[in-house]
């Protein structure tokens, strides 16, 4: 297996995933100005599978282009979080499911402008910048709406309980981060769990919001060996074009 | 082939002020501070540019605008090559980019993160209404004065 390979797919597919659920809310957030924040965190998270695709097609050196990788390849061939591709429900679970990825993306971004792979520290470097202001509002967000009405209130803790059965899959060491780790490109994801719990926490606080008492962790979508049934539906959507019409371009 | 040098990277530079940002049509690229390089050989011309945002649309009509505006002068052979690192700031924005902005209604960054004032009524009481705003760019904020609302171009 090319484990660099593998971990770059990785890395593009949380944000190409995470970028077209979010692109979903395009013209049906509730409100103007929501609506606009949500397609341009879009936009920056697709700019960045750009880069990271492009990357690891560069390191396959099959001939495949970022383009190629992500509209050519089924579900199974997806590196993402399983929290990433679950439906996006309501506008607090979307809001909290970025929250929980932002405060991993931070640090370990932060960590990735370290790599001994150039290419991984210059990438990591422009991604960082969109990430901090990514954690700026959504942490923003998810205070404003856990500590809002009881309503609000209500809807954000269940998008807690939801998503944090999720949350432990980001921190699952396999041989991919042990060869990464051994080769110096990037640390062991557990390495940040102490660093996302410090943040989740001291957020969920703010927002008068509970951690649920479960160590339980779905995993399978970063090693895609389980995907969940919904990857497949928005995959249908998001390469319909190049499904119905290989190889199409304009 | 061997192009002639009959221009020079100085004028090249010079070119490329002509040259505005898509979005923000009052500063030109060279303004923003995305062009990272200029150089000239025999193989023509390479301009090397570094994409504001990662994903704004805006970069490949920048890129085409480049290539039009030397095509125009004459040069046959030029290549737009992106580079990323180092990341772009908006430290690298120009003073006369900045002063151009605020007279355009749009405040210039600051890193305390938000706008010193409002670029209508230079009122300096104002207020956030959305981190994000137009373009990847910028943030929604709104004078509390004169009540106009206007875009902020982050500080990143």
């Amino acid at each position: 297996m090319n484990h660099l390979f593998e971990f770059l797919l990785r890395q593009g597919d949380n944000v190409l995933v995470l970028g077209h659920r979010t692109s979903e809310w395009c013209g049906v957030a509730p409100a103007l100005e929501e609506d606009i924040a949500l397609a341009n965190t879009a936009l920056d998270l697709i700019g960045q599978t750009q880069l990271w695709l492009g990357y690891a097609a560069e390191v396959e050196g099959a001939g495949r282009s970022a383009n190629d990788l992500a509209y050519q390849r089924d579900v199974y061939d997806f590196r993402n979080l399983l929290m990433l591709e679950v439906p996006n429900d309501d506008f607090g679970r979307t809001l909290m499911r970025q929250f929980l990825f932002d405060a991993f993306q931070v640090p370990w971004l932060t960590a990735l402008l370290q790599s001994d792979d150039q290419q991984v520290a210059d990438i990591a470097a422009k991604s960082l910048k969109e990430a901090l202001y990514h954690l700026d509002r959504s942490s923003e967000t998810v205070i404003m709406l856990g500590d809002g009405t009881e309503h609000s209130n209500a809807r954000m803790q269940a998008a807690l309980n939801y998503l944090f059965p999720y949350a432990g899959e980001m921190f699952a060491d396999d041989a991919t981060d042990i060869a990464m780790d051994d080769s110096g490109v990037a640390p062991l994801p557990s390495a940040m769990r102490a660093a996302w719990t410090q943040t989740v926490e001291k957020v969920l606080g703010e927002a008068c919001l509970t951690l649920p008492d479960t160590a339980f962790a779905h995993s399978g979508g970063r090693t895609g060996f389980r995907h969940t049934e919904h990857l497949g539906h928005m995959l249908a959507t998001m390469q319909t074009l190049q499904r119905s019409y290989p190889g199409a371009t304009w | 082939m061997v192009v002639s040098a009959d221009f020079t990277e100085a004028q090249i530079w010079a070119w490329l002020e002509e040259v505005p940002d898509p979005e923000i049509p009052v500063i030109s690229v060279v303004d923003l501070g995305v062009i990272r390089d200029v150089a000239v050989d025999q193989n023509g011309v390479t301009v090397t540019i570094t994409p504001t945002y990662s994903g704004c649309p805006a970069m490949a009509v920048i890129a085409l605008d480049i290539k039009t505006v030397l095509a125009m002068h004459g040069i046959k052979q030029m290549t737009v090559k992106t580079q990323i690192a180092p990341p772009w700031t908006t430290d690298w924005l120009s003073k006369k980019g900045r002063a151009r902005l605020e007279d355009y209604g749009i405040a210039p960054p600051q890193a305390a993160g938000g706008p010193v004032r409002c670029p209508h009524c230079k009122s300096t009481q104002v207020e956030k209404v959305s981190q994000f705003g137009s373009t990847p760019c910028k943030a929604q904020w709104r004078c509390t004065t004169c009540l106009e609302p206007f875009d902020y171009f982050k500080c990143i």
